[in-house]
C-alpha cells in the first residue's frame, strides 16, 4: 500500500505525458486555426485580423461568420466535398474489394509463408511516400511505363490518357491506402476457427455460402476498420490529387491547399479545415462505437 | 438398451482397408470396421493413434489414400462433407459465434432449402430434445459449457444424419459435468435411434457411453469388442495394458489341457494354473500371463493352494477412499498392483515393508501370446 502511495506522483506523471501531448501538438493548434477561422482577411503579416481588440477603453471582441458563410453560398467549396467523399468512398470500395482476397489468401497461407506475405505488403511503406506517387508519375504518364510498354507491344498506337485523371487519383489511393486495409483483415480473418469452416460444410454448406455466411459476417470488424483506415485519410488527401490528378479532380485537401497558399485567405481555409474535421467526426465516431463494440463481445467470449 | 449382435441387418456403416498417408507416415493403416445401425462405436486410443485422422475422413475432412467407405449402401468415399449424410459435433462445438442458439440449430437445414414453418417446427423440437429451449435467443458466448455442447448436439441431430460423429465429446468440459453429460448424450443419442461414432482418448468415456469399443495404437485396430470383453479378455498386451492397469508375467506353458492349463514364470513363486483350457493352440509355449489389479488379493496368510500366489513385501500403498493399492515388491523383484476394497472404515490392513502373499482365482488369469 505505501509502495503505491509513494509510486503515486511517477504514475500522475506518465499518464499526463500524453495528455499533454495532445494538449500541445493538438488541442492548441485546433485552437488557432478555430480563432483564424473567424478572422478576417488583411493583407498584413499574419494576414489574418485579431479577434480581441482593446481601443479607446472598450474590449472588442468580433466573430466574424463571413468565412463560414462564403463555403456556404459558393457551391465549390460543397462540390470539393462531396467529390472528396466520393472519391474516397469509391477508392476504399477498391481497397476492399483488392484488399480481402489478399488478406483472406494471406490468413489462409501456411504459416511460415505468412511472415513474408506480411512484409510484402508492409515493404512498398519503407519507401517515402512522395518518392513513391512520383514512381506512379512515371509508370502512368504519356510517355511511361504502361504507355511504352503498351506501344512497343502494338497493342496501341496512341498513349492512354492516365495521367492528370481521376483514374490516376484512384490508381494511386488504393495503392497508397491498400496496407492499412490488407492489415486489419489479415489480422480479423486469421484468428478465424478454422472448424467453424469444417462446421459449416458437415451442416451441407458448399463453400462459396459458407463464406457469405460465416467468413463475412465474421470479419466485419475488420472490413470495417480497414475501411475507415482508407476512407478517412484518402478524403482530406492532398498528395496524390495534386500530383496525380487534373485540373479537374475537385478534392478538399487541394482546395485548402489553394486557400491557404495560393489565395492566401487563412481564415477561409480555416474555416474550410474546421467544417471538414467537423464532417469526418462522424465516420470516426462510428468507428469508435464499432470497434468499442466489438472489443466488449470479444471480453465476452473470453470470460466465459 | 441396444442390444449389439441380435441385429441381422446389412451394417449401416462398413470401413473397407482404409488407410490415409501423410507425407512420411502412414496415419491409418488398413482399418477395417462394421458398424450396426443405432450403435454407439467408440474409437479409443492415444493422441496419434490415427482416431481422429479416421474419423475426419468418415466426415469428408480427409480423403482416405485408399480403401472404401460405404454408409448404408452408398459409396461415399469421394463426397465432399456437404453431401454426406453425416453430420460431427466439433471437440470445440465450432458454433458459430455471430449466430444465436436458435440460428445455429437451423443452420443445416437452411441448407437444405425447406420451407421455413417445418425448419421452425425442428428447430423447436430439437431445443425441446435438448432441454435449451429457454436459451434460444442467446449467442454461444452467453452459454455454459455443458450448454454449448447440447447445442452443438442439436445442430449435428437437426438434419437426422444416418451417423452421427462425436469428435472427443467431453473434452471441453470439467470432470463433474463430463460424468452427468456422458450419461445424458447417450440417453439423447439413443432416444434419436441415431448411430453415433465416437472417438475419445479417455478409456472411461469409452466404457460408459460406448456399445463396442474398437482401440487403436499408430493407425491400427488392437481390438474390437464391448466394454466387458475388452476389459475381460484382451487379446493382446497392447490392448490389455490401454485399458486399466494389469500385471503381467512372461511365462511358459508347461501343461495344456482341455480343462486347465498350468503355466510356469520366473517372476512367481508359484505356478499359475488357469481353471479352463484356452481356446487357440499355441505353437510358441513362451506366453504372458495377466492378472487385474481387483482380481488380486493381498494376505498376511500363504494361501492354502499350491498355484496362483507369490511371496513379497509391501513396496507402497495408494489410499484412494473406495479403494487402496498395494505395490507389492515379489521376491523376483517384480512390483505388482493390487487393488483392495475398503469395505471396514479401521480394518487390519497390511502396512509398509510388511511380508505378504499376492493371490487370485483359477479364473482371473488372461493368457495372452502377442
Amino acid at each position: 500500500m505505501n509502495t503505491i502511495k509513494r509510486l503515486l506522483p511517477g504514475r500522475k506523471a506518465l499518464i499526463a505525458t500524453p495528455y499533454l501531448w495532445l494538449l500541445l501538438f493538438f488541442l492548441v493548434p485546433f485552437a488557432i486555426v478555430l480563432k483564424i477561422s473567424f478572422a478576417e482577411m488583411i493583407i498584413a503579416i499574419p494576414p489574418y485580423t485579431s479577434l480581441v481588440e482593446f481601443a479607446d477603453e472598450t474590449l472588442n471582441i468580433s466573430l466574424n461568420l463571413g468565412n463560414y458563410i462564403f463555403l456556404i453560398e459558393d457551391d465549390m467549396y460543397l462540390n470539393a466535398y462531396l467529390s472528396s467523399v466520393q472519391i474516397a468512398f469509391n477508392a476504399t470500395v477498391f481497397c476492399l474489394l483488392l484488399g480481402y482476397p489478399m488478406a483472406y489468401a494471406m490468413a489462409r497461407a501456411p504459416q511460415h509463408m505468412q511472415t513474408t506475405l506480411l512484409l510484402l505488403v508492409l515493404l512498398p511503406s519503407w519507401t517515402s511516400f512522395l518518392i513513391r506517387i512520383y514512381a506512379w508519375m512515371g509508370i502512368l504518364k504519356n510517355n511511361g511505363l504502361i504507355n511504352n510498354a503498351l506501344m512497343f507491344l502494338g497493342i496501341i498506337d496512341d498513349p492512354l490518357l492516365i495521367m492528370n485523371t481521376n483514374i490516376a487519383v484512384y490508381i494511386g489511393i488504393v495503392y497508397a491506402y491498400l496496407p492499412f486495409m490488407v492489415l486489419p483483415l489479415y489480422a480479423n480473418l486469421v484468428k478465424h476457427d478454422h472448424s467453424l469452416l469444417e462446421a459449416s460444410a458437415d451442416l451441407g454448406s458448399r463453400p462459396w455460402k459458407t463464406f457469405l455466411t460465416v467468413t463475412l459476417p465474421l470479419s466485419k470488424s475488420g472490413v470495417i476498420a480497414g475501411s475507415m483506415l482508407v476512407f478517412i485519410p484518402a478524403v482530406g488527401e492532398f498528395v496524390i490529387p495534386e500530383l496525380l490528378g487534373g485540373p479537374d479532380t475537385l478534392m478538399i485537401g487541394r482546395v485548402l491547399w489553394q486557400e491557404f497558399f495560393n489565395n492566401r485567405d487563412w481564415p477561409v481555409a480555416s474555416a474550410l479545415a474546421m467544417v471538414m474535421l467537423m464532417l469526418l467526426i462522424i465516420p470516426m465516431a462510428l468507428f469508435h462505437h464499432y470497434q468499442s463494440k466489438e472489443l466488449t463481445v470479444d471480453e465476452v467470449g473470453e470470460r466465459s | 438398451m441396444f442390444n449389439p449382435g441380435s441385429s441381422k441387418d446389412q451394417p449401416i456403416l462398413q470401413i473397407q482397408s482404409v488407410s490415409k498417408q501423410f507425407d512420411d507416415s502412414l496415419a491409418v493403416d488398413h482399418v477395417s470396421l462394421d458398424i450396426p445401425k443405432g450403435e454407439i462405436f467408440a474409437l479409443l486410443g492415444a493422441s496419434g493413434s490415427g482416431k481422429s485422422t479416421l474419423l475426419r475422413m468418415l466426415a469428408g475432412f480427409e480423403k482416405p489414400t485408399s480403401g472404401r467407405i460405404i454408409l448404408n449402401g452408398q459409396d461415399i468415399t469421394h463426397l465432399p462433407p456437404y453431401e454426406r449424410p453425416i453430420n460431427m459435433m466439433f471437440q470445440s462445438y465450432a458454433l458459430f459465434p455471430h449466430m444465436t442458439v436458435e440460428q445455429n440449430i437451423a443452420y443445416g437445414l437452411k441448407q437444405d432449402k425447406l420451407p421455413k414453418e417445418t425448419i421452425g417446427q425442428k428447430v423447436h423440437e430439437m431445443l425441446q430434445l435438448v432441454d435449451m429451449s429457454q436459451f434460444a435467443r442467446r449467442k454461444p458466448h452467453q452459454l455454459s459449457g455443458g450448454q454449448r455442447q447440447r447445442v452443438a448436439l442439436a445442430r449435428s441431430l437437426a438434419k437426422q444424419p444416418k451417423l452421427l460423429l462425436l469428435d472427443e465429446p467431453m473434452g471441453a468440459l470439467d470432470k463433474k459435468l463430463r460424468t452427468r453429460m456422458q450419461l445424458e448424450l447417450v440417453d439423447i443419442i439413443e432416444k434419436v435411434g441415431v448411430t453415433c461414432l465416437m472417438v475419445t482418448h479417455d478409456q472411461e468415456e469409452a466404457m460408459t457411453m460406448a456399445h463396442r469399443i474398437a482401440i487403436m495404437d499408430a493407425g491400427w485396430i488392437v481390438q474390437v469388442g464391448s466394454p466387458t470383453d475388452i476389459y475381460e479378455t484382451p487379446n493382446s498386451r497392447m490392448a490389455a495394458e490401454f485399458i486399466g492397469s494389469i500385471n503381467m508375467f512372461e511365462g511358459r506353458i508347461t501343461q495344456d489341457e482341455a480343462d486347465h492349463v498350468v503355466i510356469e514364470s520366473h517372476l512367481l513363486n508359484a505356478p499359475v494354473r488357469i481353471g479352463h483350457g484356452i481356446a487357440t493352440a499355441l505353437e510358441n509355449p513362451d506366453i504372458w500371463v495377466a492378472v487385474r489389479p481387483e482380481k488380486t488379493r493381498v494376505t498376511r496368510e500363504k494361501p492354502a493352494t499350491d498355484n496362483n500366489w507369490s511371496s513379497g513385501t509391501i513396496d507402497d500403498i495408494a489410499y484412494l477412499g473406495t479403494h487402496s493399492v498395494y505395490y507389492v515388491k515379489l521376491d523376483s523383484g517384480k512390483i505388482i498392483q493390487a487393488n483392495m476394497a475398503n469395505i471396514e472404515r479401521h480394518g487390519d490392513r497390511p502396512t509398509w515393508n510388511d511380508p505378504v502373499y499376492v493371490s487370485w482365482e483359477e479364473s482371473s488369469p488372461v493368457v495372452l501370446n502377442s
